[in-house]
């Protein structure tokens, strides 16, 4: 390249390929033209070696004047001036004048291309059609000629000699000949590149690979790399370019990183040269040729090659329309050029790198701005605000080096500083000294005073932080404005500094990270001093002795600001910048000067009787560093009365734990927004006031919805505003308070025991924690959550409740009866009166003496005395001992409730002053237990009303009672069930008659004396009935047991008893029936006739007996000659047919002993032991107006009776209502005067006894055989 | 090596951070918290790419003179055994997932990752 030095070559992207032209220069002139315009028209592919990806460019040449001295020497690295081609013009096309001249000149230079190793060349033969013409004669043919070039250069490379026919013609033959010759030219022009290239780069990298060895300077081969770098940029290939310069900075990069290492290079030993100048970068030329010429010179700086080789990237970065990588870039240069000059241990002026970096990050970015227009810059702002971040800090970190951020101004040393440092920025470059705005006269001006610094660096800062807040990145903004906050305490305006510090730190807070918050109070806490805003200061400085991120000292220090101020005596008014004479007292809020851990209340159920004692203790967590003297520790407290009665017992349901715990929200500064667990519910019940078991309502609160419902996008600073800036806390003076005074608050957890007021009945919440300290008053506005206790007064209350599960009757129980006595004290001589019941006397002996236990109100015994009973005729009045108020008395009775008489319970048995019985169904799902509900009244001492007292009572017992006959002889049968639970003894199992006069003799059929009757299992007990003389028309009996519990081992029996009585017990009528065969058959045969022979005695005579007239009723109006009867078969099995007549009417003779048959036709539809086909009897009762015409006929068709009853129908117990439902219709009618209907009257069970009850008659199968009937059931 | 490292909670709080030599211990604080600034932006550009395929790995996120801020998850061995061991605490039945970061192992793993201070 040597040569060329002194050549003006201009490396912009003008420079071309070169191609040198040798032979008829007038020939070249007058081509040059159309072949510079031609050539670059069409693209080629350029396919590369290594196997790089292949390219399409357009070719241009710069074509000159083969001169020898072109040609390149062995070992020259220029590549820019490197030949590619070279040419040789003739248009001669005789072959004498060839002989004789271009022949031998044609040998010379292509002599002298082959010294110098060059292949690339081509011959170029022009023809014009008019030269050829001029010398027709004597001129060897035109191919001849050429061939004779061929043959004598292009040694088999016929492709090296190419003809151009007609080149300044417009022929479709000149237009071919032309495309042909630069289709060639760019062939051999792009073989030429591959080639020579190659070679350039395998010389390369073998001078690459020498780089470990001694002597190998980076410098050198920086240029060589260089060069293929410009090649590549020729030709338009930045991107190959580009890798070039990257290589080398890669390459740079590692060196230095290596010497970090201990691995220095001996080139390295110029780079490590102390820095003497820092002018930043400059990017406004293509090439810096000064310090491309230090580099070559090996004189280069770290700075200037690394300044050189940015400037180079920052270019064909450019040119590939990338700038936003170029700001990225220029970053990372900055970032480690610092690194690198540190690593290198490069001797460098304090400041001289911040003045670099300054001047070259505004230089980038007005390269930038110069090839993007606004809308472009304005996309991209989250690529350039990082420069603009960058340069701020370094005029901010220059202005403090300089003494340019205080109060005072510059001292001398700061002014020599800067002196120092404006010399190593030199002179502008020429290239910006018209600029106004160029980094250099930004910085001088900067640097020269205070007010310049000032409006430099807030201009700077004000632009980075509203790029950083237009872009989103609101915390590189914030952080921006906390170095403004600084710059501005240190300029002593802390006003507008604490600005930006609440900004920042609403941020941190609203983030969580406590050591920003700090670092930030700490600043605030510093502003806020200087202005002298008190209440502020004093609430940050409770923030800051509190804080675990500051060391012991620290806290301890703000702690003692507040002491100080706290302690400061009224009457001294000293005047201090921090403290204005304030008197009145100044509210802080207490979260950060301790924290309420938890409320204890004593006793924990938070429910006392009016005037009980009432503990609360607060436990505090004292966050200061030291103990801290309290002069008063105050909990307001808020009343209100409880509506809804004053009932204690209502409230004692609602689940309300005596301690509360608070949760740890504010401790930490993990943010509010997360901190909040969830919504804190509780529940809510509303007893109705009357009675304490009945619930009104019951729902669910919500405590925190202000908290849970709040709209998440409200921004941080409604969240915390008290901890960013304090706000004014009222002091709630409420009428009730909860004092102590004189308390010390030693660090960590303190306990505060206060008793709280208990006089008036209603709801105590707990409103204020307020702590005094001299002048400071530290309020904990709200509790949350909720804190309150109820006080309550009660009427005194009586109950009586059973000791067992189910009161039994008819057996002694046992009951509890408490007195709770609310607000009432029993004094001696007050007593319960007990209005006495005869169906349920008091068992407690009278005039004895029983105990009595006195329990307070959480139960727990306190006393044991002894109580006196006396009973009179109508009342039973038991002498209460002395008890204290909300107290409870307890003690024991014992009763009985006696079982009433009678068959059913009786709804409307007496109500008057005794039972009140009602059937229900029990637990018991067997049976239902009757009740007995007894109602007692007590008169009580501390109310002129009588109380009632309701006690439900079980019948253990059920009784029924069955008449049993059997022809004359009758039997009771009495079934006796035990419903209780309970198994009982029985013994004295009697049945007696309650006439007076025994009429009758019952004979007990019961073995047992004694009967062990299980629970729900029953005893059957069977009497013999006799009478002595006169058959009583009714009897009433009574059934008494004697019975005790079986698991009684001295059983006291009770007795139970069970009355009833029964009617028309005696037996009128047998019946007697009869089936008989076909006549000469000894069986019946099913589907063969038999008959039914029916006979019906009569037992009773009317006449004798009047009683029995009476017993029937309505027949007293008949004759009693004749008693007519009906009877009716049916069958209900299915397993007869009745032939012709089923049912009919005798008369029977009033004699004792009539008799009367009657027969029937019946057919057995099976065979086999068939049950006889029912007969029942009934009483015929014709109607009043035939009653005088008795009926002469014995027997009566069936179809003949008027009887509105269907009598084909089965005569069932189900027929007898509808034969009273017709009684009751014709009665109906008697009276109106109408017709009298005959009627039925069916007899008491007992009144006719049928015989034949539960026969059965062989049927034997049918003779016809042929049709078998099975029948599968 | 890393000279601080850092577990951010998704509300960008610290679950985490540790750093050596401690006296810069604000600064890296301050460091960090810059960082999500990125974090946020290159989060929100993946999102809208495709928010299925999101690689962890967030690349560099802030670079300093003196420092450069990486941001979490890569292949790389180093972010892999923070990834392990944050799994590891928040697979612990006793930690309250958002709370700081207080575990023993977690922090000897991270002092094994971070420049030995001298």
């Amino acid at each position: 390249m040597e040569p060329q030095e002194e050549k003006p070559i201009i490396y912009t992207m003008e420079n071309k390929p070169i191609v040198t032209c040798a032979g008829d220069q007038a020939l070249f002139s007058s081509l040059y033209t159309p072949l510079a315009q031609q050539l670059p028209r069409e693209p080629v592919e350029w396919r590369r070696s290594y196997g790089r990806a292949p390219k399409t460019i357009h070719l241009e040449a710069n074509f000159i004047q083969f001169k020898e001295e072109f040609l390149p020497k062995e070992g020259n690295k220029a590549l820019l001036t490197f030949p590619f081609l070279h040419i040789y013009w003739t248009d001669c096309c005789d072959t004498g004048v060839y002989k004789a001249h271009v022949r031998d000149d044609i040998m010379r230079w292509h002599g002298t291309l082959r010294l110098h190793g060059s292949a690339d060349w081509v011959i170029i033969v022009a023809e014009t059609s008019n030269a050829k013409k001029k010398s027709k004669t004597n001129i060897l043919p035109r191919s001849t000629l050429v061939d004779r070039i061929r043959n004598d250069f292009c040694n088999k490379q016929n492709d090296r000699c190419v003809v151009l026919l007609d080149p300044l013609k417009d022929s479709s033959r000149s237009r071919e000949s032309w495309g042909a010759l630069l289709l060639k030219l760019r062939t051999l022009l792009l073989k030429s590149f591959t080639q020579n290239l190659g070679r350039f780069e395998d010389d390369m990298r073998k001078l690459r690979e020498k780089r470990n060895l001694p002597g190998w300077s980076f410098c050198e081969y920086f240029m060589v790399q260089e060069e293929l770098a410009f090649v590549f940029e020729m030709l338009q290939q930045f991107e190959d370019a580009l890798v070039q310069y990257d290589e080398l900075d890669a390459l740079f990069t590692q060196y230095v990183l290596n010497y970090g290492a201990g691995d220095g290079a001996n080139w390295l030993g110029p780079f490590c040269s102390p820095v003497n100048s820092w002018t930043g970068l400059l990017l406004r030329r293509p090439i810096d040729m000064e310090s491309r010429a230090a580099i070559r010179r090996g004189e280069a700086s770290l700075l200037e090659l690394r300044s050189y080789l940015f400037c180079r990237q920052c270019t064909l970065l450019i040119f590939l329309g990338r700038p936003w990588e170029v700001t990225q870039r220029a970053l990372e240069l900055m970032h480690s050029c610092v690194q690198e000059l540190c690593l290198l241990e490069v001797p460098v002026v304090e400041g001289a790198l911040d003045c670099w970096v300054f001047m070259s990050c505004l230089e980038v970015l007005h390269r930038i701005e110069g090839c993007c227009d606004l809308a472009q810059l304005e996309a991209n702002r989250s690529h350039t605000v990082g420069l603009w971040a960058y340069a701020t800090d370094k005029l901010k970190s220059l202005g403090y080096l300089c003494g340019l951020v205080s109060e005072n101004g510059p001292q001398s040393e700061e002014l020599n500083r800067t002196v120092d440092l404006l010399a190593g920025l030199g002179d502008e470059k020429p290239e910006t000294v018209h600029s106004l705005q160029s980094p250099y006269k930004k910085l001088k001006q900067a640097l020269s005073s205070v007010e310049a610094f000032e409006r430099h660096y807030l201009e700077l800062c004000h632009a980075a932080e509203e790029m950083y807040r237009a872009i989103g990145r609101m915390r590189s903004a914030w952080l921006v404005g906390k170095s403004l906050a600084e710059f501005y305490l240190r300029k002593g305006d802390p006003g507008r500094a604490e600005v930006f510090l609440q900004d920042a730190l609403r941020s941190y807070l609203s983030e969580g990270w406590s050591l920003l918050v700090t670092h930030t109070r700490k600043q605030m806490a510093e502003c806020q001093k200087r202005m002298g805003r008190t209440e502020d200061y004093l609430q940050t400085s409770v923030l800051l002795a509190s804080d675990a991120n500051l060391t012991i000292e620290e806290r301890k220090h703000f702690c003692q600001e507040i002491l100080i101020f706290a302690n400061r005596s009224t009457d001294i008014k000293a005047p201090s910048a921090c403290y204005p004479s304030t008197v009145q007292k100044v509210a802080i809020s207490m979260n950060a000067f301790a924290q309420l851990m938890q409320v204890q209340f004593r006793p924990s159920t938070a429910v006392v009787h009016s005037g009980a004692a009432l503990q609360v203790e607060l436990h505090l967590r004292s966050l200061m560093p030291v103990a801290v003297h309290l002069e008063q520790l105050a909990v307001s407290v808020h009343f209100s009365l409880k509506q809804g009665g004053t009932d204690g017992k209502a409230r004692e349901t609602q689940s309300r734990p005596g301690t509360v715990l608070f949760p740890l929200g504010n401790s930490s500064v993990i943010p509010p927004s997360w901190a909040v667990a969830g919504p804190s519910l509780v529940e809510v019940q509303d007893h109705s006031p009357s009675d304490p078991r009945i619930l009104s309502s019951a729902g669910v609160v919500c405590n925190n919805t202000h908290l849970v419902m709040r709209h998440n996008d409200s921004g941080p600073s409604t969240d915390m505003p008290s901890r960013v800036s304090p706000v004014h806390v009222a002091v709630d003076n409420g009428v009730q308070m909860l004092k102590t005074r004189d308390v010390t608050l030693l660090p960590g957890n303190n306990s505060i025991a206060f008793s709280a007021p208990s006089q008036e009945p209603g709801t105590y919440k707990l409103c204020q924690l307020c702590a005094t300290v001299g002048h400071i008053q530290l309020v904990l506005p709200h509790i949350s959550p909720l804190v309150q206790y109820d006080v309550y007064s009660q009427d005194p209350l009586l109950s009586v409740e059973p000791l067992t599960d189910t009161l039994l009757a008819g057996l002694p129980q046992r009951a509890k009866v408490r007195l709770e006595t609310g607000h009432y004290t029993v004094k001696k001589g007050d007593a319960l009166q007990l209005s006495n019941i005869d169906t349920m006397p008091i068992l407690t002996a009278p005039s004895s003496c029983f105990s009595a236990a006195i329990l307070d109100s959480t139960e727990e015994l306190v006393g044991q005395c002894l109580l006196s009973i006396h009973s009179s005729e109508k009342v039973t009045r038991i002498s209460l001992p002395p008890t204290p108020s909300h107290h409870v008395l307890e003690f024991q009775l014992e009763m009985l409730c006696v079982i009433p008489l009678g068959c059913d319970p009786p709804e409307d048995l007496g109500l008057n002053e005794g039972a009140r019985h009602r059937l229900r169904r029990s637990s018991h799902p067997n049976e239902p237990m009757a009740i007995i509900t007894q109602r007692m009244s007590v008169d009580c001492p501390w109310s002129i009303y009588t109380t009632p007292i309701f006690l439900t009572f079980h019948i253990p017992f059920k009784a029924r009672h069955q008449l049993l006959s059997a022809g004359k002889r009758k039997y009771i049968q009495v079934c006796l069930q035990n419903v209780s639970g309970v198994n009982f003894r029985l013994t004295d199992l009697r049945l007696t008659e309650t006439q007076q006069g025994p009429s009758l003799k019952l004979q007990s059929l019961n073995a047992k004396t004694q009967q062990l009757v299980c629970s729900q299992q029953s005893v059957y007990c069977v009497w013999d009935v006799g009478w002595k003389e006169d058959k009583p028309a009714c009897l009433q009996c009574v059934f008494s047991a004697n019975f005790a519990p079986a698991s009684e081992k001295d059983p006291a029996f009770h007795p139970f008893n069970y009355e009833f009585q029964l009617e028309r017990v005696m037996t009128l009528y047998t019946m007697r029936a009869e089936i008989l065969p076909a006549a000469g058959e000894q069986h019946c045969r099913s589907g063969v006739l038999c008959g039914l022979e029916m006979s019906i005695t009569r037992l009773v005579v009317p006449d004798d007996d009047e009683g029995k007239a009476d017993e029937e009723g309505q027949t007293e109006e008949f004759p009693t000659t004749n008693t007519k009867l009906m009877y009716k078969v049916t069958d209900s099995s299915g397993s007869w047919a009745v032939c012709g007549r089923s049912s009919g009417l005798v008369s029977m003779p009033a004699d004792a002993n009539a008799n009367h048959r009657v027969q029937v036709e019946l057919m057995p539809l099976f065979s086999g032991h068939l049950p006889f086909p029912n007969v029942n009897v009934f009483q015929y009762l014709p109607n009043s107006a035939s009653s005088g015409q008795p009926l002469t006929n014995s027997c009566v068709e069936n179809n003949a009776l008027p009887l509105p009853v269907l009598l084909d129908d089965q005569v069932d117990a189900a027929s007898v209502p509808r034969l009273g439902s017709v009684r009751r219709t014709a009665t109906g009618e008697q009276r109106s005067g109408g017709l009298h209907m005959p009627r039925l009257e069916p007899f008491r069970p007992g009144q006719v006894f049928n015989h034949s009850q539960g026969r059965q008659v062989l049927v034997l199968p049918s003779v016809d055989q042929h049709v078998l009937e099975m029948n599968a059931t | 090596m890393a000279v601080c490292i850092a577990v951010i909670a998704k509300e960008n709080y610290p679950l985490y951070i540790r750093s050596v030599p401690t006296q810069n211990e604000l600064k890296f604080h301050y460091t960090v918290h810059t960082s999500l600034d990125v974090v946020e932006e290159k989060i929100s550009a993946v999102g809208k790419a495709m928010a299925d395929q999101r690689e962890l790995y967030l690349g560099l996120l802030y670079p300093t003179e003196d420092y450069k801020v990486y941001g979490y998850v890569t292949n790389s061995k180093m972010f892999r055994k923070l990834h392990n061991s944050f799994t590891d605490v928040m697979c612990n039945p006793f930690y309250n997932p958002g709370d700081t970061i207080q575990s023993k192992a977690f922090d000897g793993m991270v002092s094994a990752m971070m420049v030995q201070a001298s």
